[in-house]
């Protein structure tokens, strides 16, 4: 029993010890340091900051930061550190850790500009050793942007210490830059292979720069062959860049079109407002942000969770109401309603404008939604464009299940493909008309919440985006969701893709040529439904 | 055995009745005699002057009367709804703005023999699409032909393929879009969003003087009355039953061995020309043009003017153009939020209520009247 | 040459001069190569009018023709009946060229491959259609839509410039006898009764002067005197013009028919008179019931 008991004593007192090790700070700072950083002329004040510095650690770090804060005070032969947080009258000794009650004589140390911008400089190299990782991160960025070969010292100390991979890894990258510079061939030479591998723009511009000062030959080649390497490595990722915007793109002409081919293919009402609709879901989760930034500001990450329904009932019963009021009138007669609800789309907007004003509004990105993922050098995925793809690919998904496996879906196709038909059946045509065109709306509105989050949100969201989810409806055919699917995506690829050759007006009409011809071998659209039932 | 029947078939009458023949007489003494009298020769002040800015109005509407004449030739009477033909009526505008911005010769800002937004842009030389534009014939020429030629393209892909109904629609607001997104380029040499603007002279004739105001309009109501006669004798004829039996039943007109395709392409190219022919009629008047011309928006408006007046009736759209563009003057001048929600409302009622337009609603007051 | 044998040869040939020609399968008609095609006129030397062979067609998977072939003779009057779904309206869509057959060969004459043409042109070749659902023109009046289906040319400047001559208004005078619709000449075609509106179709088709009609349905919906009548009509047109008329009233066809081809599931099921037909034990099973 007593032996079991042994181990745990001897376990904890090994750990005291470790910990109060790591309490007693490294005396690598000593009291003539100290004093020759506080005393003196700037000069030679900042010639003992450029040997402090060198040795660099946490306690130096510490020391500098206050001096920069103006923290520092002197008192006779004493230095204390003072902070607020300390409590009143009290003081830190930087030598020994200690906190003591500050001597009333105490002096504040004074700094000039020049040496303020040292100690910011001598700082920010410091920070290579501080205990946050992404600091030293920060830091090791911050000289990898203006190498400079005296620091090479400090850097490799830094190294040395590194436990963390990937700052580990920058810290090298910066070495080889700041060795760039450096009086010796083979040492630029060296420098320049290993840069090979930091395949980022900053890189690329560094050894260009360097590129165009070099003289020794070797070396120049090297450059080259290096800058190459990136070259293509970045094109790569501006590839992969134009394709995931292609791809973003695309889903949200899905989403836009999605609801188009529900009016329009499952009920031939061409709906000139669906652009609207969309606007509406859009401005929805502008009021829904407005509303969670007065009231619940510390759940404002949370206002999607609100706004998506929201936007998805407030459009749908937009269309609703469109629907009982002028659309149903209008059914078999596509050419008039195209004008009716073109005419409600003037409407829309110039309410719209009177309510909100004619300028754009902010919606902002709750903050999950902020930032991105860095895939490489030069490409970075945006969260909220993924967020979207996901988002375009779960209402399709919905969309498709409340379609095919509800009864409602059920009723729609069976109104569809044969009105009269199901009206014998007992389906209530009528409502099953607003029900559909409500769904299709809806979906617009879904849109339109998502277009808030990746651009401008405006009485003319709707405008930008119509012609496009038409170009969708025409060229996937009608009746078919695949469809609309397939050439969502292709558009938006194909438009992204050669907006990077031709610019961005230039691929709009090569588009719509595009489809022109498509057309002519394929009226049908992608997906055509062949025989008697393609006669309407 | 039957004996041959003794049948009164219908004959081919005159292109006008004695009602509209007078009526057609008393506009064209109208537009050449009376408002030459009330605006050059009354003085102003007096009650029955008619002033500079009513001439400028109503030449700028019987423009746009043009536009929705041929707008009932394809709509109306063949069924093929265009949300695009701003497109002409802009390119035929543009035409007759690349003279008049060359009339204007070096009296620019810049004093340049370029046209200012060139010299602006920091062009050394015109562009080869400006090498005729100094010569009027040469435009005159160019405003019928370029619109022909594109509008003959597009129609001949376009109907080849059998594009009916709404995707037709879509497709020719689409064209006009992309156009319109061409225009708005700096880089294409029409003068960017700007367009072009403070013309000086025609024909080295200066442009703002009250006589060639009136000369250009009179000139605009001479050609209405002109397509007018045209678009009548065509609807009159064989020709235009075939347009309307092609709206009707297109399947029946094939197998009655006519093709569609050369009729409705001939109707759609003389539509353009027109539209064409009333932009470069437009822009002395009015002064100005930029790419805000070919906006959907505004290719939509003509329908709205042809559905408003009465489709299928020819005088219709003309009655339409007047009252929906006599509106707009008068709305944005004194209510100008509500301009928007008119034209709006406009659209719905009349697709809902008046499907026949004004014409069809006179038709149907008369003949309740009659009974 | 002595005179004798010229005598000789010219009895040869008087003989052969007087010698009924040998009966064939193509009725007497001269098969043989290197005969001369005249431009407007249908080549019948193998006295068929309309020859479909081996013609198939489906719809997404769905065999609607299947392996059909049928010929018709010139100035024969062939009815068509089948249950709903036979493709008998499919088999006209492919013979006017609104449909294209995946596979099979459709010919006009002996010359004529239907197969090349659009629908416009195969209707200026001689092929009339009546659809099953009447399709005039139906803002126009009866007169237009006559004129409009008049035999003449049918391009854009023909039409602007058109002009109603006296041998063309007695042939539509003499078509709106025909088709009873004389009073109505100014009517609006859209305000016409549903069977005044099936005659004014077939008055059409008579207008255009076709070789060879279609007729899909052509009495549904009439009354007994209309059915009358138009069965009068059909019998009068048969020989110098013929028909095919797809219908499904029984007493009609046993009024007009000579021989009756029954379709089935895209095929021909049987074919022959229609008291053969009707005593044939497949067609009872599947169309007329027991």
């Amino acid at each position: 029993m007593n032996r079991l008991r042994v181990w745990p004593v001897v376990f904890a007192l090994v750990v005291c010890l470790g910990l109060s090790l790591m309490a007693v700070p490294a005396k690598a700072m000593t009291s003539a340091q100290m004093r020759g950083l506080v005393d003196g002329e700037t000069d030679s004040r900042i010639e003992v900051l450029g040997r402090v510095v060198a040795q660099g650690d946490e306690q130096t770090l510490i020391f500098l930061q206050a001096l920069a804060d103006d923290a520092v005070k002197v008192a006779g032969d004493k230095i204390w550190i003072v902070r607020e947080s300390f409590g009143a009258g009290k003081a830190l000794d930087p030598l020994t850790g200690n906190m003591q009650d500050l001597p009333a004589d105490a002096q504040d140390v004074v700094s000039n500009n020049r040496f303020r911008g040292e100690i910011e400089t001598a700082l920010a190299a410091l920070k290579l050793f501080s205990a946050q990782t992404t600091m030293r991160l920060q830091a090791v960025r911050a000289l990898l942007k203006e190498p400079d070969s005296a620091k090479v010292p400090l850097l490799e100390k830094a190294l040395q210490q590194e436990q963390d991979t990937s700052v580990k890894a920058l810290l090298q990258l910066a070495i080889s830059a700041a060795q760039l510079s450096d009086a010796q061939a083979s040492v630029r030479l060296h420098a320049a292979q290993t840069l090979a591998q930091s395949q980022t723009p900053e890189t690329q511009l560094l050894l260009n720069q360097r590129f165009a000062e070099e003289t020794d030959p070797q070396v120049k080649l090297q450059l080259q062959k290096s800058l190459k390497t990136i070259a293509d490595a970045l094109k790569t990722g501006e590839r992969l860049g134009a394709f995931f915007t292609g791809v973003s793109l695309g889903s949200i002409l899905l989403l836009v079109a999605l609801g188009l081919a529900i009016t329009y293919g499952l009920m031939g009402v061409i709906n000139m407002a669906h652009g609207e609709l969309m606007m509406i879901g859009a401005y929805a989760t502008y009021v829904v942000q407005v509303l969670f930034r007065q009231y619940l500001p510390g759940a404002f990450d949370a206002y999607l969770l609100l706004a998506v329904p929201l936007s998805f009932l407030a459009s749908a019963l937009v269309g609703a109401l469109l629907e009982r009021s002028v659309l149903r009138h209008l059914y078999g007669r596509p050419l008039e309603s195209l004008l009716a609800t073109w005419g409600i789309s003037l409407i829309l907007m110039q309410s719209v404008r009177s309510l909100f004003g004619a300028q754009n509004v902010g919606v902002e990105n709750p903050s999950w939604m902020s930032g991105g993922i860095q895939v490489l050098a030069n490409l970075s995925l945006p969260y909220n464009r993924l967020v979207i793809i996901g988002f375009a690919a779960f209402v399709l998904l919905a969309m498709a299940l409340v379609i095919g496996k509800t009864r409602l879906g059920l009723f729609v196709r069976g109104v569809t493909q044969n009105r009269p038909m199901a009206s014998c059946m007992g389906v209530n045509t009528a409502r099953i008309d607003t029900y559909a065109f409500s769904l299709g709306s809806g979906i617009a509105g879904l849109a339109g919440c998502a277009l808030s989050q990746v651009g401008n949100v405006g009485p003319d969201l709707g405008q930008s985006y119509i012609v496009d989810a038409f170009m969708v409806v025409v060229l996937g055919g009608v009746g078919q969701l695949a469809g609309t699917v397939y050439a969502a995506l292709g558009l938006g690829l194909v438009n992204k893709l050669l907006e990077g050759v031709t610019g961005a007006v230039l691929a709009k009409i090569c588009v719509l040529v595009f489809i022109i011809i498509f057309i002519q071998k394929r009226p049908q659209g992608i997906f055509a439904m062949k025989g008697r039932s393609a006669e309407a | 055995m039957k004996t041959k029947p003794t049948l009164s078939l219908p004959q081919r009458g005159p292109l006008f009745s004695r009602a509209s023949g007078s009526a057609f007489v008393l506009a064209l003494l109208a537009v050449c005699m009376l408002v030459p009298v009330l605006n050059l020769m009354v003085p102003a002040g007096h009650v029955l002057h008619m002033s500079d800015f009513a001439v400028a109005l109503v030449g700028k509407i019987m423009c746009y009367a043009i536009c929705a004449l041929a707008m009932d030739l394809i709509w109306g009477y063949t069924g093929i709804l265009s949300l695009g033909h701003g497109l002409f009526f802009a390119i035929g505008g543009y035409a007759m703005g690349m003279y008049l911005m060359r009339q204007i010769g070096q009296d620019g800002n810049y004093k340049s023999h370029l046209p200012d937004f060139m010299v602006f842009l920091d062009w050394k030389e015109l562009p080869w699409h400006w090498a005729l534009s100094d010569s009027f014939v040469a435009t005159l020429c160019l405003v019928v032909l370029v619109p022909a030629v594109v509008s003959g393209v597009f129609g001949y892909f376009a109907f080849r393929s059998r594009i009916k109904g709404v995707y037709f629609s879509i497709i020719t607001q689409a064209m006009t879009f992309a156009a319109m997104l061409l225009f708005f380029r700096n880089e294409t040499g029409f003068g960017g969003n700007n367009g072009f603007t403070d013309f000086k002279r025609i024909l080295n004739m200066p442009l703002a003087t009250p006589s060639m105001r009136m000369v250009l309009f009179v000139l605009t109501g001479l050609f209405l009355l002109g397509f007018y006669a045209m678009a009548l004798a065509l609807v009159k004829s064989k020709y235009g039953r075939v347009l309307q039996a092609i709206r009707d039943a297109e399947t029946r007109v094939m197998f009655s061995g006519y093709s569609p395709l050369p009729y409705k392409l001939s109707i759609w190219v003389i539509s353009a020309v027109m539209c064409g022919v009333a932009g470069a009629l437009y822009v002395p008047q009015v002064g100005i043009i930029n790419p805000g011309e070919m906006s959907p928006a505004n290719a939509i408006e003509i329908a709205v003017w042809a559905a408003v007046g009465g489709r299928g009736s020819l005088i219709g759209p003309i009655i339409g153009a007047f009252l929906v563009n006599g509106a707009k003057s008068w709305l944005t001048v004194t209510a100008p939020e509500i301009w928007l929600y008119f034209l709006g409302a406009l659209f719905i009622a009349v697709t809902l209520y008046l499907p026949q337009g004004v014409v069809g609603l006179v038709q149907r007051l008369r003949q309740g009247v009659g009974k | 040459m002595t005179p004798e044998l010229l005598a000789q040869g010219a009895r040869r040939v008087a003989k052969r001069l007087d010698e009924k020609p040998a009966s064939t399968d193509s009725g007497g008609r001269d098969a043989s190569y290197g005969r001369i095609h005249k431009q407007d006129e249908l080549d019948l030397a193998h006295g068929r009018i309309l020859y479909l062979e081996d013609v198939s067609v489906s719809f997404d998977g769905f065999k609607a023709i299947n392996n059909l072939s049928l010929d018709i003779a010139p100035g024969e009057l062939r009815c068509i009946i089948g249950p709903n779904g036979a493709g008998k309206t499919t088999l006209m869509d492919i013979i006017t060229g609104k449909t294209r057959p995946d596979a099979g060969r459709v010919f006009f004459g002996s010359t004529i491959d239907l197969l090349r043409h659009n629908e416009p042109e195969i209707a200026q070749l001689g092929i009339g259609r009546k659809f099953q659902k009447p399709t005039v023109f139906e803002n126009l009046s009866v007169f237009e839509n006559l004129e409009l289906a008049l035999k003449t040319p049918k391009s854009v400047r023909a039409s602007v410039f058109f002009r109603l001559d006296s041998a063309q208004s007695d042939r539509l005078a003499h078509v709106l006898d025909t088709i009873h619709l004389a009073d109505s000449m100014r009517t609006q075609a859209g305000q016409l009764s549903h069977g005044q509106k099936q005659w004014l179709e077939i008055g059409m088709l008579l207008m255009q002067d076709p070789k060879l009609l279609l007729l899909d349905e052509p009495v549904a919906g009439m009354t007994d005197l209309e059915t009358e009548r138009t069965a009068e009509l059909f019998l009068s047109l048969k020989g110098q013009h013929s028909l095919m008329v797809v219908e499904h009233d029984m007493g009609f066809i046993q009024t007009i028919s000579d021989i009756v081809t029954v379709l089935c599931d895209g095929a021909v099921l049987a074919q022959g008179t229609l008291e053969q037909v009707q005593s044939d034990e497949r067609v009872i099973e599947v169309y007329l019931g027991r």
